[in-house]
């Protein structure tokens, strides 16, 4: 109770500290605001982004032109981040056998099972969603840089269908279409393909991710598009890796680690 | 009351916003005592940052991010008056739509306002910022993974411990040390 009386205070005192400093800030939707604009008489970063990018990398999307390319090491170790999540949570949790792990609740596999008519219109509206996710999902990656989207958004929907199925079947359902090995192999393929991409990039005698210089390798009319096709490859590297860490995390945490029955 | 209002809420709503849902956040973290309740917190404190950043590239009356485009520049002037952006823009400047365009962007001589014209290189004022939303697109997902790490430790810690109350679990570890 006490703990409560002192955590009010502090968030009292936290936040109207903050609610004072508010009136400091830009007005919302101000185009001129330190953000938007800079600082007066100098362009400011996202200035240069939103009237340069086009020019520098031909990508429309200057979401992911300024993501895969200006802070593509940025992004780089992004993935790295979600890689290396995945791989505490497989350290953390993952369990073969039964070793010190309390006795699973008792369930009937057999109420699972593809025939089960209890499962008819979970099943059955599953079954026919997730080809439809996936296909938006790709569609997503692949698109990334032309509309909204990317590797990070259609590697969490193309995890998110995996997960569908391991929620109206089961997740045994799941890992007979994404196993273990193959959902590990692909997090370190997706990271592979992009560090990949900077290490051609430094082998043709450039820069870490500087991309311009993979033209010949790339048959591109110019640098920009070499830029354009290197960020659909990094954006495919992401993609590869979100979705398989997305769906370890998911089957690690409901399965306890064993990988067996989940929820 | 409505002047304060008038004055101080309006045009700093999203401000207010995110310190409400901070604070709230905050207090989970402090006050709750349990642990998948203080992790509820720390993704209401998280969504307060993510809407103060995507908040801070809004511009009045600007559109998303990505440019009108038609395959490149091999194509012949697709509509750029298509976007009511670009309507806007090229308002005041009426010949700036006329057939003879793409050979202009060839001349890298003219001046700043033309080039503004440009469909490749808009007005950074019909557009929104786009620096926050990388940021916060990347902090998304990487919070999805910290959450998961948080949650297998959690179920660790509820497997050693058979709760997830904080203080139950304190008093089981300090008559673990007591005991050894």
């Amino acid at each position: 109770m006490l703990s409560k009386v002192f955590a009010t205070i502090a968030v009292a005192i936290t936040g109207s500290l903050l609610l004072h400093g508010v009136a400091d800030f830009p007005g919302f939707g101000d185009p001129h605001s330190p953000a938007n604009a800079g600082v007066p008489g100098s362009e400011s970063v996202s200035q240069y982004f939103i009237t340069k990018s086009y020019k520098d990398t031909k990508v429309p999307n200057l979401v992911t032109s300024v993501l895969a390319d200006y802070r593509g090491y940025d992004t780089m170790f992004e993935t790295v981040v979600i890689f290396a999540a995945g791989m505490a949570i497989f350290a953390i949790l993952r369990v073969t056998g039964d070793r010190n792990v309390p006795a699973p609740r008792r369930i009937d596999e057999s109420t699972f099972t593809d025939g089960d008519h209890s499962r008819i219109i979970v099943g059955t509206t599953c079954r026919l969603v997730v080809p439809v996710i996936q296909i938006f999902a790709l569609y997503v990656v692949a698109h990334g840089h032309h509309s909204p989207g990317g590797g990070f958004q259609g590697g969490v929907i193309l995890g998110a269908s995996f997960i569908i199925i391991a929620l109206s079947e089961n997740l045994n359902a799941a890992l007979r279409r994404l196993s273990e090995t193959n959902y590990i192999r692909i997090a370190c393929i997706g990271i592979l393909i992009y560090a990949g991409f900077g290490v051609m990039c430094q082998v043709l005698d450039k820069n870490f991710l500087d991309y311009g210089v993979l033209q010949p390798l790339l048959f591109t009319d110019g640098p920009e598009m070499a830029r354009s096709h290197s960020m659909l490859g990094v954006e495919i590297g992401v993609a590869f890796t979100v979705t398989a860490i997305m769906f370890a995390i998911y089957a690690n945490l409901s399965s306890r680690g064993l990988l067996r029955s989940g929820l | 009351m409505a002047e304060f209002v008038e004055q101080t809420l309006q045009p700093y709503f999203n401000y207010w916003i995110y310190v409400i849902l901070m604070m709230i956040g905050l207090w989970a973290l402090i006050a709750k005592n349990n642990l998948i309740k203080k992790l509820i917190g720390l993704s209401i404190f998280q969504t307060a940052i993510i809407l103060f950043y995507v908040s801070m590239g809004v511009k009045e009356g600007a559109t998303i991010p990505i440019l009108d485009h038609h395959g490149g520049e091999h194509h012949e002037v697709g509509h750029p008056t298509a976007h009511p952006f670009l309507e806007a823009n090229d308002a005041g400047k009426a010949g700036a739509e006329h057939p003879g365009k793409e050979t202009k962007k060839e001349d890298h001589g003219h001046g700043e306002k033309q080039e503004h014209a440009d469909a490749t290189s808009p007005d950074p004022d019909t557009m929104a910022n786009p620096l926050p939303h990388v940021l916060m697109l990347t902090a998304i997902v990487v919070g999805v993974a910290t959450l998961g790490v948080a949650l297998s430790i959690s179920q660790m810690i509820f497997r050693e411990f058979g709760t997830l109350e904080e203080d139950e679990i304190l008093k089981e570890v300090k008559a673990g040390t007591d005991d050894g």
